[in-house]
This record gives C-alpha cells, structure tokens and sequence, in this order.
C-alpha cells in the first residue's frame, strides 16, 4: 500500500478515534476528500516542478506514532534556547511533552492544538480561526487539516505582550523505522499586541521522518509577530512547511527561515493582507551541501492599498546540493502605492551544486514601486585573495565572505541569544571558528 | 630581504613576466617605474602569491627563504604586504572586524594567542591617528562606497595594522590629492627602519618626492630594462620611456 493509500485509508479509524461529533468533522472530511482526488504533488505541477517527493514517499511511513517515546532533557537540551527563559511548546513524535514544555495561560495562552480542538471555551477562537487562512484546494495543506490534531496554540490578546519568546520543537526519536507528522500550529496575535516565536523540527536519530507542517497566523490591527524557523535537521528528515499569514491594518510580520539542515526541504510560505499600512518581511537563509535540497516557495497577496513587502533571500549551495526560489508577489487592482522588494542572492560553490530561481511579479494596479533583483554567482576570487593576503587563510576567508554576503538576515534577528546561535550554527556549518559577531 | 632570480610568468599562454631579477635589501626603498601594461602589478601579485598566475621558470626569496610555494596567507604571515592598486569591495565586513580577524590569524599562525581587544583598539586607535582617518570611516564595509583616495589610505592603515618586512605599494599615489599623499607618505616613512623594505610601484615622480627611493627600476615588456639611483625617476618624468626604448634597440 502506498503513503497516499495508507493515509485515506486510516483516515476514519483517525477520526473515531478523536471524537467524531466534532463540529470540525465536515473540515476534515473535506480536506481528506481533496487530497484523495490531488494526491502528492509531482513534479509535473508548476509550483513543485523542481521538488520531487518520490524518493522520500517510498519510505513505509508509520502515519501515526505506535506508542508515546520520552526524552531526557539533558539530551537535547542544546535544540533549546537555554540561554533566555522561554515559554515551550514541545513534541516527542507528535505528542505533547508535559515534562519538556513550559506553558502558560495567565494573559496569554501558549498552549496545545489539542485542547483548543476538543475544549468548549475555545470553540469560538477555533470556528473563527482554524483552517481560515490555510489555502484549502493545497493538497499537502487538506491532507494536515484532515489529521490535524497536535500542534502549537498561541493566543496573545489584544495589547499584550508576550513577555518570553516562545519555542515550538518537534522532536521524533526515530523509535519508528520512519515516521510521518503532521503538526498544525495556530497563532493568534491581537490588536497592539506582539509575540516572538522560534519554531524547530529536530529528529535525534537517522530514521527517516516526513514532517507536513501547517500554521496559521493571524497578526490583528497594529499587531507584530516575529517568526523565526530554525531548519537543521538531520540529513534523513524532509519537511514541507505550509505557513498562512493573515494580516490586518498597520500590523508588522517578518519570518526568517534558516536552512542548513535536512534532505528534502519545502517551504511555502504565504502572506495575505486585510487593510492599509501592513509591513509583510521575509528573510531567509540557506546554506545547504552534500544532496541537500531546500525549496523556498513564497507568496505575498497584495490587496489593499499603501502596504509594503520585504524580502530577501540568501543561499549558498555546496557540492551536489539543490536550492530553488520561486517567490511570487501579486498586487491586486485595488492594491495602489504597493511598496514590493524582492531580492534573491546566490553564491554556488561547486560545479554540481545548483539553484532555480524564479521571482513571478503578477501586478495588476499602476501605482506600485516593485523590484525584484536576483544574482546568481561564485565566491568572488579577487576578494578571496585581497583577504588571503592581509594573512587570513583560506577557509576562514571563505567563511567571512559567506557570513558577510548572510550578514543583513542575521542582523535583522531581534533576539541576542538567537541571533549568536544562528551565527554559531552557520559558523559550524563553515567549519570556522571566528572571533567577533557580524 | 627579497630576491628575485630570472621569474617567467605568464596567465592564459601569455607570457607577461620574461626574467625579472630583483635584489631589495633590508632598509631599503626600491621603485619600480614602467608604462601601462609593463607587468607591474603582475610582479607585485605574484610575490603575494596570486596563483591565477602561472610561474614557469626562477625564483622568489623572502629572507633567503623560497616562498614561492607558498599560500598567499602565508606568505603575508611571514611578513609580505601588498597595498594593491584596486582594493577589492568586501560588502559586510567592516574595517575594523576585517582588522582584527587579519591580526589574529597572523597571529595564531605565529603560535600567539588572540591580541587582547584593549590592546587592538589602542592599536587600531594609534594607527588610524597616523593616517588621520575617523573612526566612524571603521565601521563601515571593507572599502565598500570608498573613494579611490579613501581606499589608498585604508591600504596604508592596514599596512601600519600589520607592520610588515616587505610593502610592496602597487599605485598607492593614484587617487590621492596632494594632502592625502602627503598623509599617506608620512605613514609609509614613520614605518620605515632599517629591518624592512618598500617597493613602490609608481608612474610619477611625485610620490618618490614625499618617500625617497635608494633603485629605481625601469620595467618594461615583462622586463627591468634599466635600474638606477632616485634621479633616474626624475628622468623618466622628463622624458618618458621612448628613450629607453631606443636605448635598448
Ligand atoms: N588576469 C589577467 N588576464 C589576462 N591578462 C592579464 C591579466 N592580468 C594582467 N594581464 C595582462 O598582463 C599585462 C601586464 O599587466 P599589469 O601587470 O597589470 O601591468 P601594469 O601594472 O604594469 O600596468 C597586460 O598586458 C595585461 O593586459
Ligand atoms: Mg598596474
């Protein structure tokens, strides 16, 4: 039986088994029905024409964890940000982990999907936001609805701040022989209020794990929500993260994606306006080797008048490894004084090693400034040597042209102690060690 | 200090140096003159190590040491600068952090620890004073945005930075009005002792004025044609190199 046939399949057994008079039964019946009819996607689709899932579907994925694992802290203590007291929420192949999370409800919730699904006093919150954003026809986005279950619920009211940033970590343990999650975070972010949020999925051995991943955010008036993902997982764990940003007037949301680790990476990551005067910003960096492949699919609907949009995506791609940037800004006939960047830069360091790029600008009004640039290009060689000359050896030369030509993302993350980590991982991932912060 | 012996070198098949010989001892200020394309700044990268050239014959000796096998980091760790004639554009690293990551490795190469940071901003703060440079001018992208004079003088503050034994200055008067000449020949001169060297690779005489040479030499066609005292550049400003040329023939 095949993963698309093994899901349908277990599909009702799923849902008896959670509660089936949950009024979230025709959602889910629907998301299963449309992935049913799209399955998996190929490659002979536009958005997946340079991502090809096959080699990773003919893993015997167990669909659902056969029983609940533990991990000791002390064992992965170093996924967390140890260094800042946070709020987390945290998974052990895909079920809540009391012992590593630190919760709260006093202001703000920062709590479990799970409880906001089957508890009556979030139902409002739930039938007003759940699945809202998330484009339904995505069949990868319909097959997570169709199991949602486990996940993240943030829910930060109106004027509040979230006064810790606040971790999400997915771990699986490989107990499994290969292990497919489907995690479904919510994040609510009222009016003037603001949240940062630091998002991992970590396997902790080389079993094959597939994580297919939805989360949906919605920043109220005025609101600002930070997101920032850290993917550097192991070489044998995919993941296709679907995320759906949904912004109101004056609200401010930026995601930095960090790609250093992982066989087969998928990020679709998509921003939609509801009112004038929003902020949308997108930053990512890859640094992938080996037959690493990391596909950056992006997004922003610009609808209303007067908003603006930021991104700016870096990569740099060794040996045989594979990067793809498809980034899409559309700007709808109402969509006036639209302010849109896009600007996407790659360095390639081996012959083998190659990179899609792809920027789609679909603007219909006539009042907008867009730009999009894209480079595509080596280590620039005369700089290598004016720097080898000052005594400055090679590798580490390498390493300070790599982290200079990252330097803008980094600067631009707005937690200290995230902001060393991640200079530390791509200082590891280089191979350096360097002396000074950049 | 540095000795040349017969050095051939070409890039792509064409040959650019034909048998350079070069003696430059410690204390001394050599120039080397020539017209456009003479190979000059070929020679001055070739002894740094750039190995998109290709040296087919002779051979490259810092302090009776063969170095032309050497990296060009590691030639520098030994005591070779170049102040080159294009400085490259390093967007993102700044001055200052581009200075300390250069002293450390130096440094490590050495055996040395880390230069303490009190100690490397006093330094940094002394030699930039040298050299007149504001300090907010440190914090900006390595030569990113600069003038051509700023960039001149940001190769002599490194210099002063790293204190080598052999400067080679491949064009440092070019770009620089005569304030900042001034300014940069001071910097070279208080450098100066008896247990280093310069070369100055330059077309005009106005530099040798402010940083006086002991040879000049006149390089032309991948060749030193002609060497002489300081008054041979004060020649070839007069009269340019046709003569040398119909001397040779
Ligand atoms: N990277 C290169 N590729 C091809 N030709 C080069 C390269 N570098 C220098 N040359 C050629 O070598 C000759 C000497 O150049 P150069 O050393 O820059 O002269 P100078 O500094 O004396 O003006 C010139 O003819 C130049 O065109
Ligand atoms: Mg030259």
């Amino acid at each position: 039986m095949d993963l698309k046939e093994k899901l349908v399949s277990s599909f009702m057994a799923f849902e008896e088994r959670i509660d089936t008079s949950s009024a979230l039964h025709d959602v889910r019946t629907n998301a299963i029905k449309n992935f049913e009819n799209k399955g998996f996607p190929s490659k002979k689709e536009e958005a997946w024409k340079y991502t090809s899932l096959n080699a990773i579907l003919k893993n015997d994925f167990s669909v659902f964890p056969k029983k609940e694992n533990s991990v000791e802290f002390a064992e992965v203590k170093k996924y967390f940000l140890h260094e800042v007291d946070t709020y987390k929420v945290v998974f052990i192949d895909g079920k809540f982990s009391s012992f590593l999370s630190a919760t709260t409800h006093e202001g703000i919730d920062v709590c479990l999907m799970s409880s906001a699904l089957t508890k009556p006093k979030y139902k409002i919150v739930i039938d007003e936001y759940f699945n809202k954003i998330a484009n339904k026809d995505e069949t990868l986005t319909s097959l997570n609805t169709a199991f949602a279950l486990e996940g993240a619920y943030i829910n930060i009211p109106k004027n509040k701040i979230a006064d810790k940033p606040i971790e999400i970590i997915y771990f699986t343990t490989g107990v499994e022989d290969a292990l497919m999650v489907q995690p479904r975070n919510l994040v609510i972010v009222g009016e003037n209020a603001h949240v940062q949020i630091i998002e991992r999925h970590q396997s902790l051995n080389s079993n094959p794990v597939l994580t297919n991943s939805v989360t949906e955010i919605y920043a109220q008036k005025r609101a600002i929500v930070d997101y920032y993902k850290i993917q550097n997982d192991n070489l044998t764990a995919n993941l296709i993260d679907n995320t759906y940003i949904s912004q109101k007037q004056e609200s401010r949301a930026s995601v930095h994606t960090f790609s250093f680790g992982g066989n087969i990476t998928r990020n679709n990551l998509n921003f939609y306006h509801f009112g004038e005067h929003i902020d949308s910003i997108l930053k990512g960096i890859t640094i992938i080797g080996e037959k690493q492949h990391v596909d950056h699919y992006t997004l922003v609907q610009h609808a209303t008048p007067n908003c603006e949009s930021h991104q700016n995506y870096k990569t740099i791609i060794g040996d045989s490894a594979t990067g793809v940037f498809n980034g899409k800004i559309y700007v709808e006939k109402e969509a006036q004084k639209t302010n849109a960047f896009q600007q996407n830069n790659n360095i390639l360091l081996s012959e083998k090693a190659t990179i899609n790029a792809k920027p789609q600008l679909e603007i219909f009004a006539d009042d907008v400034k867009c730009s999009h640039g894209c480079t595509i290009g080596q280590l620039d060689e005369s700089a290598m040597f004016y720097m080898q000359q000052r005594g400055i050896p090679k590798k580490e030369a390498r390493a300070l042209l790599m982290f200079a030509f990252c330097n803008e993302a980094i600067e631009s993350i707005k937690i200290p102690e995230l902001k060393h980590r991640i200079t530390k991982i791509i200082a590891s991932k280089l191979e350096v060690k360097l002396g000074f912060d950049l | 200090m540095l000795s040349i012996k017969n050095l051939h070198a070409s890039i792509e098949d064409k040959e650019i140096l034909k048998g350079i010989n070069l003696e430059v001892k410690a204390g001394e200020v050599h120039a080397i003159m020539g017209p456009n394309g003479a190979g000059k700044s070929t020679l001055a990268s070739i002894v740094a190590g750039n190995e998109n050239y290709e040296v087919s014959q002779g051979t490259i000796e810092l302090e009776g040491e063969d170095i032309s096998e050497l990296a060009p980091e590691e030639r520098a760790h030994k005591g070779v600068f170049l102040s080159f004639q294009y400085p490259v554009e390093i967007p993102g690293v700044s001055v200052t952090n581009f200075m300390r990551t250069a002293i450390n490795e130096s440094r490590k190469a050495k055996g040395l620890a880390d230069m303490p940071a009190n100690e490397m901003l006093k330094l940094i703060r002394e030699k930039s004073e040298l050299l007149e440079i504001d300090r907010k001018f440190l914090s900006r992208s390595l030569n990113q945005g600069f003038s051509g004079g700023e960039k001149k003088r940001n190769e002599i503050f490194q210099m002063a930075m790293l204190e080598p034994k052999l400067a080679i200055l491949d064009e440092t008067d070019s770009g620089l009005d005569i304030d900042a000449l001034r300014i940069v020949a001071n910097g070279v001169n208080k450098l100066k002792s008896k247990d280093n060297a310069v070369v100055v690779i330059t077309h005009y005489q106005r530099l040798l004025e402010y940083i006086v040479p002991d040879f000049v030499h006149v390089l032309m066609d991948g060749k030193i044609v002609k060497s002489g005292g300081k008054e041979l550049a004060l020649e070839l400003e007069e009269k340019g190199y046709d003569w040398i040329k119909a001397e040779l023939v």
